[in-house]
Protein backbone atom coordinates (compact mmCIF):
# COMPACT_ATOMS: atom_id res chain seq x y z
CA UNK A 1 0.00 0.00 0.00
CA UNK A 2 1.19 4.12 -1.09
CA UNK A 3 1.38 4.24 3.14
CA UNK A 4 3.34 6.33 5.06
CA UNK A 5 5.80 3.55 5.44
CA UNK A 6 6.84 4.00 1.70
CA UNK A 7 9.76 6.35 2.85
CA UNK A 8 12.10 5.71 0.12
CA UNK A 9 12.88 8.84 -2.29
CA UNK A 10 10.58 11.23 0.06
CA UNK A 11 11.98 14.80 0.91
CA UNK A 12 12.14 17.02 3.47
CA UNK A 13 12.19 15.00 7.07
CA UNK A 14 15.90 16.98 7.85
CA UNK A 15 19.26 15.77 9.17
CA UNK A 16 19.29 12.27 10.56
CA UNK A 17 19.81 12.37 14.11
CA UNK A 18 22.99 10.05 15.04
CA UNK A 19 23.30 8.99 18.67
CA UNK A 20 26.44 8.23 20.11
CA UNK A 21 26.63 4.95 22.14
CA UNK A 22 22.91 4.43 21.53
CA UNK A 23 21.74 1.67 23.89
CA UNK A 24 19.37 -0.74 22.61
CA UNK A 25 16.44 0.59 24.31
CA UNK A 26 15.71 4.27 25.78
CA UNK A 27 13.44 3.12 28.41
CA UNK A 28 11.86 0.39 29.83
CA UNK A 29 8.58 0.83 27.63
CA UNK A 30 10.44 -0.24 24.69
CA UNK A 31 12.21 -3.33 26.07
CA UNK A 32 8.19 -4.35 26.74
CA UNK A 33 7.04 -3.39 23.78
CA UNK A 34 9.78 -5.14 21.96
CA UNK A 35 9.29 -8.68 24.36
CA UNK A 36 5.54 -8.64 24.13
CA UNK A 37 6.00 -8.21 20.03
CA UNK A 38 8.51 -10.70 19.55
CA UNK A 39 6.37 -13.40 22.07
CA UNK A 40 2.85 -12.73 20.51
CA UNK A 41 4.77 -13.17 17.07
CA UNK A 42 5.31 -16.77 18.47
CA UNK A 43 1.87 -17.49 19.30
CA UNK A 44 1.48 -18.12 15.53
CA UNK A 45 -1.86 -15.90 15.46
CA UNK A 46 -0.42 -14.33 12.54
CA UNK A 47 2.68 -14.09 10.06
CA UNK A 48 5.71 -11.22 9.65
CA UNK A 49 4.31 -10.06 6.25
CA UNK A 50 0.82 -9.37 8.38
CA UNK A 51 2.32 -7.54 10.87
CA UNK A 52 4.05 -5.39 8.81
CA UNK A 53 0.63 -4.66 6.75
CA UNK A 54 -0.79 -3.61 10.33
CA UNK A 55 2.25 -1.40 11.44
CA UNK A 56 2.13 0.19 7.65
CA UNK A 57 -1.64 0.49 7.79
CA UNK A 58 -1.42 3.04 10.79
CA UNK A 59 -2.79 6.38 9.82
CA UNK A 60 0.38 7.81 7.99
CA UNK A 61 0.38 11.04 10.35
CA UNK A 62 0.20 8.63 13.44
CA UNK A 63 2.74 6.71 11.62
CA UNK A 64 4.79 9.28 11.27
CA UNK A 65 5.00 10.97 14.13
CA UNK A 66 5.68 7.74 16.42
CA UNK A 67 8.68 6.14 17.47
CA UNK A 68 9.60 2.75 15.84
CA UNK A 69 8.62 1.36 18.77
CA UNK A 70 5.63 2.70 19.06
CA UNK A 71 4.93 1.69 15.95
CA UNK A 72 4.99 -2.00 17.07
CA UNK A 73 3.11 -1.46 20.13
CA UNK A 74 0.03 -0.04 17.90
CA UNK A 75 0.11 -2.78 15.10
CA UNK A 76 0.17 -5.11 18.05
CA UNK A 77 -2.94 -3.67 19.63
CA UNK A 78 -4.22 -3.66 16.46
CA UNK A 79 -3.11 -7.60 15.21
CA UNK A 80 -4.62 -8.51 18.88
CA UNK A 81 -7.76 -6.77 18.38
CA UNK A 82 -8.04 -8.48 14.44
CA UNK A 83 -7.85 -11.51 15.79
CA UNK A 84 -9.68 -11.89 18.60
CA UNK A 85 -7.50 -12.23 21.42
CA UNK A 86 -8.64 -9.08 22.97
CA UNK A 87 -11.36 -6.98 22.67
CA UNK A 88 -11.18 -3.08 22.64
CA UNK A 89 -13.18 -3.41 25.71
CA UNK A 90 -10.41 -5.21 27.40
CA UNK A 91 -7.37 -2.56 25.77
CA UNK A 92 -9.13 0.21 27.39
CA UNK A 93 -9.41 -1.45 30.72
CA UNK A 94 -6.14 -3.29 30.66
CA UNK A 95 -7.95 -6.01 32.43
CA UNK A 96 -9.20 -9.50 31.51
CA UNK A 97 -12.80 -9.64 30.55
CA UNK A 98 -13.62 -12.56 28.51
CA UNK A 99 -11.95 -15.76 28.31
CA UNK A 100 -8.37 -16.43 26.25
CA UNK A 101 -8.77 -17.67 22.86
CA UNK A 102 -6.77 -20.05 22.33
CA UNK A 103 -3.43 -19.63 20.50
CA UNK A 104 -1.31 -21.94 18.51
CA UNK A 105 1.82 -21.79 21.30
CA UNK A 106 3.24 -19.94 24.01
CA UNK A 107 6.63 -19.19 24.48
CA UNK A 108 8.00 -20.42 27.56
CA UNK A 109 11.37 -18.98 28.76
CA UNK A 110 12.95 -22.56 28.22
CA UNK A 111 12.14 -21.99 24.73
CA UNK A 112 13.62 -19.05 23.88
CA UNK A 113 17.11 -19.87 23.36
CA UNK A 114 15.79 -22.23 20.54
CA UNK A 115 13.35 -20.53 18.90
CA UNK A 116 15.76 -17.17 17.95
CA UNK A 117 18.43 -19.51 17.21
CA UNK A 118 16.46 -21.38 14.86
CA UNK A 119 14.42 -18.28 13.50
CA UNK A 120 11.75 -18.71 10.60
CA UNK A 121 13.34 -19.04 7.28
CA UNK A 122 11.43 -17.90 4.16
CA UNK A 123 12.81 -20.31 1.62
CA UNK A 124 10.21 -22.16 0.17
CA UNK A 125 10.16 -25.06 -2.78
CA UNK A 126 9.58 -23.80 -6.22
CA UNK A 127 6.39 -25.17 -7.78
CA UNK A 128 7.63 -23.77 -11.55
CA UNK A 129 11.14 -23.29 -12.84
CA UNK A 130 12.08 -19.38 -12.21
CA UNK A 131 11.44 -17.23 -15.36
CA UNK A 132 14.34 -15.07 -15.31
CA UNK A 133 18.01 -15.54 -14.81
CA UNK A 134 21.12 -13.18 -13.60
CA UNK A 135 22.05 -11.03 -16.62
CA UNK A 136 18.20 -10.58 -17.81
CA UNK A 137 16.88 -7.02 -18.15
CA UNK A 138 13.94 -6.55 -16.72
CA UNK A 139 11.37 -3.10 -15.89
CA UNK A 140 9.16 -3.19 -12.72
CA UNK A 141 5.20 -3.17 -12.91
CA UNK A 142 3.41 0.56 -11.95
CA UNK A 143 1.01 -0.59 -10.14
CA UNK A 144 -0.29 0.51 -6.69
CA UNK A 145 -2.20 -2.27 -4.51
CA UNK A 146 -4.36 -1.23 -1.96
CA UNK A 147 -2.59 -4.49 0.17
CA UNK A 148 0.92 -5.26 1.27
CA UNK A 149 3.34 -5.36 -1.43
CA UNK A 150 7.19 -5.23 -1.48
CA UNK A 151 7.65 -2.78 -4.27
CA UNK A 152 8.39 0.64 -3.58
CA UNK A 153 6.78 3.43 -4.93
CA UNK A 154 10.55 4.69 -6.08
CA UNK A 155 11.11 1.19 -7.92
CA UNK A 156 8.26 0.98 -9.93
CA UNK A 157 8.09 1.02 -13.72
CA UNK A 158 12.12 1.14 -13.94
CA UNK A 159 14.24 -0.66 -16.09
CA UNK A 160 16.93 -3.29 -14.04
CA UNK A 161 19.12 -6.08 -14.76
CA UNK A 162 18.82 -9.54 -12.27
CA UNK A 163 21.71 -10.22 -10.62
CA UNK A 164 20.81 -13.06 -8.35
CA UNK A 165 18.36 -15.75 -8.18
CA UNK A 166 17.66 -16.02 -4.30
CA UNK A 167 15.35 -19.10 -4.80
CA UNK A 168 11.15 -19.44 -3.93
CA UNK A 169 10.17 -17.50 -0.89
CA UNK A 170 7.11 -16.29 0.92
CA UNK A 171 5.47 -14.02 -1.26
CA UNK A 172 4.08 -11.41 0.91
CA UNK A 173 1.78 -10.04 -0.89
CA UNK A 174 -0.43 -13.14 -0.87
CA UNK A 175 0.86 -13.70 3.00
CA UNK A 176 -0.12 -10.49 4.44
CA UNK A 177 -3.90 -10.70 3.74
CA UNK A 178 -4.07 -14.66 4.66
CA UNK A 179 -4.17 -15.99 1.00
CA UNK A 180 -1.44 -18.25 1.31
CA UNK A 181 2.57 -18.24 1.43
CA UNK A 182 2.65 -18.99 -2.80
CA UNK A 183 6.18 -19.46 -3.25
CA UNK A 184 7.32 -17.16 -5.26
CA UNK A 185 10.93 -16.54 -7.31
CA UNK A 186 12.84 -13.79 -5.69
CA UNK A 187 15.58 -12.40 -6.97
CA UNK A 188 18.04 -9.54 -6.44
CA UNK A 189 17.63 -6.85 -9.51
CA UNK A 190 19.98 -4.15 -9.81
CA UNK A 191 19.28 -0.43 -11.22
CA UNK A 192 21.50 2.42 -12.22
CA UNK A 193 20.48 5.50 -10.32
CA UNK A 194 20.09 7.62 -13.06
CA UNK A 195 16.70 4.94 -14.41
CA UNK A 196 15.45 5.35 -11.01
CA UNK A 197 15.88 9.12 -9.85
CA UNK A 198 16.46 11.25 -13.24
CA UNK A 199 20.04 12.02 -15.26
CA UNK A 200 20.76 14.96 -13.23
CA UNK A 201 21.04 12.35 -9.94
CA UNK A 202 24.37 10.62 -9.48
CA UNK A 203 25.98 8.60 -11.85
CA UNK A 204 27.62 6.27 -9.89
CA UNK A 205 25.00 5.25 -7.68
CA UNK A 206 23.43 1.65 -8.07
CA UNK A 207 20.46 0.69 -6.15
CA UNK A 208 20.04 -3.41 -5.26
CA UNK A 209 16.37 -4.45 -4.29
CA UNK A 210 15.48 -8.08 -3.80
CA UNK A 211 11.89 -8.65 -5.87
CA UNK A 212 9.41 -11.26 -6.57
CA UNK A 213 8.58 -12.62 -9.89
CA UNK A 214 5.42 -11.30 -10.26
CA UNK A 215 6.71 -7.59 -9.81
CA UNK A 216 8.94 -8.01 -13.13
CA UNK A 217 8.20 -7.70 -16.58
CA UNK A 218 10.56 -8.98 -19.48
CA UNK A 219 12.13 -6.18 -21.38
CA UNK B 1 10.22 10.92 14.42
CA UNK B 2 9.91 12.60 17.86
CA UNK B 3 11.04 10.45 20.37
CA UNK B 4 11.57 13.10 23.06
CA UNK B 5 9.18 11.57 25.71
CA UNK B 6 11.73 8.96 25.61
CA UNK B 7 13.85 11.25 27.71
CA UNK B 8 11.32 11.97 30.35
CA UNK B 9 11.21 9.26 33.58
CA UNK B 10 9.87 11.65 35.80
CA UNK B 11 5.99 9.95 35.22
CA UNK B 12 4.24 7.39 33.41
CA UNK B 13 3.23 9.01 29.97
CA UNK B 14 1.05 7.58 28.01
CA UNK B 15 2.92 5.18 25.82
CA UNK B 16 4.57 3.46 29.04
CA UNK B 17 0.88 3.31 30.25
CA UNK B 18 -0.84 1.72 27.22
CA UNK B 19 2.04 -0.77 26.93
CA UNK B 20 1.74 -1.84 30.91
CA UNK B 21 -1.96 -2.31 29.92
CA UNK B 22 -1.23 -4.83 26.96
CA UNK B 23 1.31 -6.67 28.51
CA UNK B 24 -0.43 -7.03 31.70
CA UNK B 25 -3.48 -8.15 29.84
CA UNK B 26 -1.69 -10.66 27.39
CA UNK B 27 0.07 -11.89 30.61
CA UNK B 28 -3.79 -12.59 32.58
CA UNK B 29 -4.64 -14.27 29.12
CA UNK B 30 -1.89 -16.40 28.89
CA UNK B 31 -0.54 -15.81 25.71
CA UNK B 32 3.21 -14.21 26.76
CA UNK B 33 5.06 -15.95 29.66
CA UNK B 34 6.50 -12.76 31.68
CA UNK B 35 10.03 -14.97 32.11
CA UNK B 36 10.36 -15.49 28.69
CA UNK B 37 9.86 -11.49 28.25
CA UNK B 38 12.10 -10.92 30.01
CA UNK B 39 14.87 -13.58 28.73
CA UNK B 40 13.70 -12.08 25.17
CA UNK B 41 15.11 -8.74 26.25
CA UNK B 42 18.25 -9.70 28.05
CA UNK B 43 19.38 -12.21 25.16
CA UNK B 44 19.69 -8.78 22.33
CA UNK B 45 20.77 -6.54 25.66
CA UNK B 46 24.03 -9.65 25.70
CA UNK B 47 24.11 -12.09 23.98
CA UNK B 48 23.44 -10.63 20.22
CA UNK B 49 24.91 -7.45 18.92
CA UNK B 50 27.05 -6.57 16.60
CA UNK B 51 30.36 -7.77 18.50
CA UNK B 52 28.92 -10.83 16.62
CA UNK B 53 29.33 -9.32 13.09
CA UNK B 54 32.63 -7.97 13.80
CA UNK B 55 33.78 -11.52 15.15
CA UNK B 56 32.71 -12.05 10.99
CA UNK B 57 34.15 -9.40 9.54
CA UNK B 58 37.95 -10.17 11.30
CA UNK B 59 37.89 -13.73 10.51
CA UNK B 60 37.22 -12.71 6.83
CA UNK B 61 39.92 -10.53 7.02
CA UNK B 62 42.27 -12.94 7.87
CA UNK B 63 41.52 -16.24 7.10
CA UNK B 64 40.95 -16.38 3.13
CA UNK B 65 39.35 -19.51 2.76
CA UNK B 66 36.72 -18.42 5.23
CA UNK B 67 35.96 -15.38 3.67
CA UNK B 68 35.24 -17.28 0.42
CA UNK B 69 32.89 -19.19 2.06
CA UNK B 70 31.49 -15.90 3.69
CA UNK B 71 30.66 -14.89 0.16
CA UNK B 72 29.44 -17.58 -1.53
CA UNK B 73 27.24 -18.77 1.37
CA UNK B 74 26.92 -16.01 4.07
CA UNK B 75 24.43 -17.91 6.19
CA UNK B 76 26.30 -21.10 6.13
CA UNK B 77 29.52 -19.08 7.01
CA UNK B 78 28.08 -16.90 10.14
CA UNK B 79 26.82 -20.35 11.27
CA UNK B 80 30.35 -21.73 11.63
CA UNK B 81 30.77 -18.88 14.37
CA UNK B 82 27.47 -19.47 16.43
CA UNK B 83 25.14 -17.07 14.87
CA UNK B 84 21.90 -18.11 13.04
CA UNK B 85 18.22 -17.54 13.35
CA UNK B 86 15.84 -14.53 13.86
CA UNK B 87 16.29 -11.87 11.05
CA UNK B 88 19.70 -13.59 9.97
CA UNK B 89 18.18 -16.57 8.07
CA UNK B 90 18.76 -15.59 4.49
CA UNK B 91 22.19 -13.73 4.90
CA UNK B 92 24.24 -12.29 1.91
CA UNK B 93 27.83 -10.95 2.58
CA UNK B 94 28.83 -7.48 0.28
CA UNK B 95 32.36 -6.42 0.21
CA UNK B 96 33.61 -2.80 -0.08
CA UNK B 97 36.60 -2.05 -2.20
CA UNK B 98 38.40 1.14 -3.37
CA UNK B 99 36.04 1.52 -6.30
CA UNK B 100 32.73 0.59 -4.85
CA UNK B 101 30.54 1.27 -0.88
CA UNK B 102 28.19 -0.99 -0.01
CA UNK B 103 25.27 1.20 2.34
CA UNK B 104 21.97 -0.96 3.49
CA UNK B 105 18.85 0.46 3.97
CA UNK B 106 15.40 -0.93 4.38
CA UNK B 107 13.13 1.85 3.12
CA UNK B 108 9.85 -0.04 3.70
CA UNK B 109 10.55 -0.94 7.64
CA UNK B 110 13.07 -2.15 9.21
CA UNK B 111 14.80 -4.76 8.12
CA UNK B 112 18.05 -5.48 9.81
CA UNK B 113 20.60 -8.63 10.12
CA UNK B 114 19.82 -9.36 13.82
CA UNK B 115 22.01 -12.19 14.20
CA UNK B 116 25.52 -10.48 13.67
CA UNK B 117 24.19 -6.41 14.64
CA UNK B 118 21.11 -6.88 16.77
CA UNK B 119 19.10 -4.83 17.32
CA UNK B 120 19.15 -1.36 14.47
CA UNK B 121 19.54 2.03 16.06
CA UNK B 122 16.88 4.46 16.07
CA UNK B 123 18.10 6.51 12.84
CA UNK B 124 18.32 3.56 10.49
CA UNK B 125 14.45 3.09 11.24
CA UNK B 126 13.83 6.80 10.83
CA UNK B 127 12.43 8.54 8.06
CA UNK B 128 15.47 10.88 7.20
CA UNK B 129 17.69 7.96 6.77
CA UNK B 130 15.08 5.54 5.16
CA UNK B 131 13.95 8.16 3.28
CA UNK B 132 17.24 9.79 1.80
CA UNK B 133 19.78 6.59 1.76
CA UNK B 134 18.37 5.56 -1.88
CA UNK B 135 18.31 8.83 -3.52
CA UNK B 136 21.13 10.66 -1.75
CA UNK B 137 23.53 8.25 -0.97
CA UNK B 138 26.56 10.78 -0.55
CA UNK B 139 24.64 13.19 1.62
CA UNK B 140 23.28 10.74 3.74
CA UNK B 141 27.36 8.81 4.40
CA UNK B 142 29.05 13.22 4.82
CA UNK B 143 26.32 13.49 8.01
CA UNK B 144 27.92 9.92 8.98
CA UNK B 145 31.46 11.88 8.18
CA UNK B 146 32.03 9.54 5.64
CA UNK B 147 33.57 11.02 2.51
CA UNK B 148 34.40 8.91 -1.08
CA UNK B 149 35.67 10.07 -3.87
CA UNK B 150 33.16 11.30 -6.45
CA UNK B 151 34.77 8.28 -8.74
CA UNK B 152 33.63 5.90 -6.02
CA UNK B 153 30.56 3.55 -6.88
CA UNK B 154 28.11 3.40 -4.19
CA UNK B 155 25.56 0.33 -4.13
CA UNK B 156 22.55 0.73 -1.95
CA UNK B 157 20.91 -2.66 -1.02
CA UNK B 158 17.24 -1.71 -0.08
CA UNK B 159 16.32 -4.91 2.55
CA UNK B 160 12.66 -5.41 0.83
CA UNK B 161 12.84 -9.42 1.06
CA UNK B 162 13.70 -11.44 3.92
CA UNK B 163 17.86 -11.49 2.37
CA UNK B 164 20.03 -9.07 5.09
CA UNK B 165 22.84 -7.39 4.13
CA UNK B 166 25.94 -7.44 6.30
CA UNK B 167 29.10 -5.05 4.58
CA UNK B 168 32.25 -6.02 4.94
CA UNK B 169 34.40 -3.32 5.11
CA UNK B 170 37.93 -2.85 3.78
CA UNK B 171 40.62 -3.80 6.70
CA UNK B 172 42.63 -0.84 7.21
CA UNK B 173 46.40 -0.66 6.21
CA UNK B 174 49.15 -1.47 8.85
CA UNK B 175 46.97 -3.89 10.56
CA UNK B 176 48.83 -6.58 8.90
CA UNK B 177 49.92 -8.41 11.67
CA UNK B 178 47.00 -7.93 13.60
CA UNK B 179 45.45 -10.77 15.48
CA UNK B 180 41.83 -11.68 14.52
CA UNK B 181 40.57 -10.25 18.31
CA UNK B 182 42.39 -6.70 17.96
CA UNK B 183 41.16 -6.38 14.20
CA UNK B 184 37.39 -7.23 15.96
CA UNK B 185 37.62 -3.95 17.54
CA UNK B 186 38.39 -1.80 14.61
CA UNK B 187 35.08 -3.11 13.25
CA UNK B 188 32.02 -0.71 13.93
CA UNK B 189 28.55 -1.14 13.50
CA UNK B 190 28.08 1.16 11.40
CA UNK B 191 30.40 -0.09 9.07
CA UNK B 192 28.74 -3.30 9.07
CA UNK B 193 25.75 -1.47 7.70
CA UNK B 194 28.00 1.35 5.42
CA UNK B 195 27.42 4.08 7.34
CA UNK B 196 31.24 3.67 8.37
CA UNK B 197 34.40 2.63 7.72
CA UNK B 198 36.62 0.54 9.99
CA UNK B 199 38.70 2.09 12.41
CA UNK B 200 41.80 3.39 11.72
CA UNK B 201 44.53 2.07 13.29
CA UNK B 202 45.55 4.56 16.67
CA UNK B 203 42.24 6.45 16.15
CA UNK B 204 40.18 7.23 18.82
CA UNK B 205 37.29 4.88 18.88
CA UNK B 206 34.51 7.52 20.57
CA UNK B 207 31.71 8.18 18.23
CA UNK B 208 32.31 5.26 15.91
CA UNK B 209 29.50 3.38 16.68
Amino acid sequence: MNGAQDLGGQMGFGPIEIEANEPNFHARWEERAFAITLAMGATGSWNLDTSRFARESLHPVDYLQSSYYEIWLKGLERLCLDKDLITPEELESGQMQVPPHPVKRVLKVADVAGVLAKGGPASRTASAPALFKAGDRVRTLVMHPEGHTRLPRYARGCEGTIEAVHGAHVFPDSNACGEGESPTWLYGVSFKGTDIWGADSDPNLTLRLDLWEPYLERL
Amino acid sequence: MSHDHDHDHSELSGIELRVRALETLLTEKGYVDPPALDLLIETYQTKIGPKNGARVVARSWTDPDYRARLMEDATAAIAELGFTGRQGEHMVAVENRPDIHNIVVCTLCSCYPWTVLGLPPVWYKSAPYRSRAVRDPRGVLGEFGVFLPEETQIKVWDSTAEVRYLVIPMRPDGTEDWSEEALADLVTRDSMIGTGLAILPGAAEEDTL
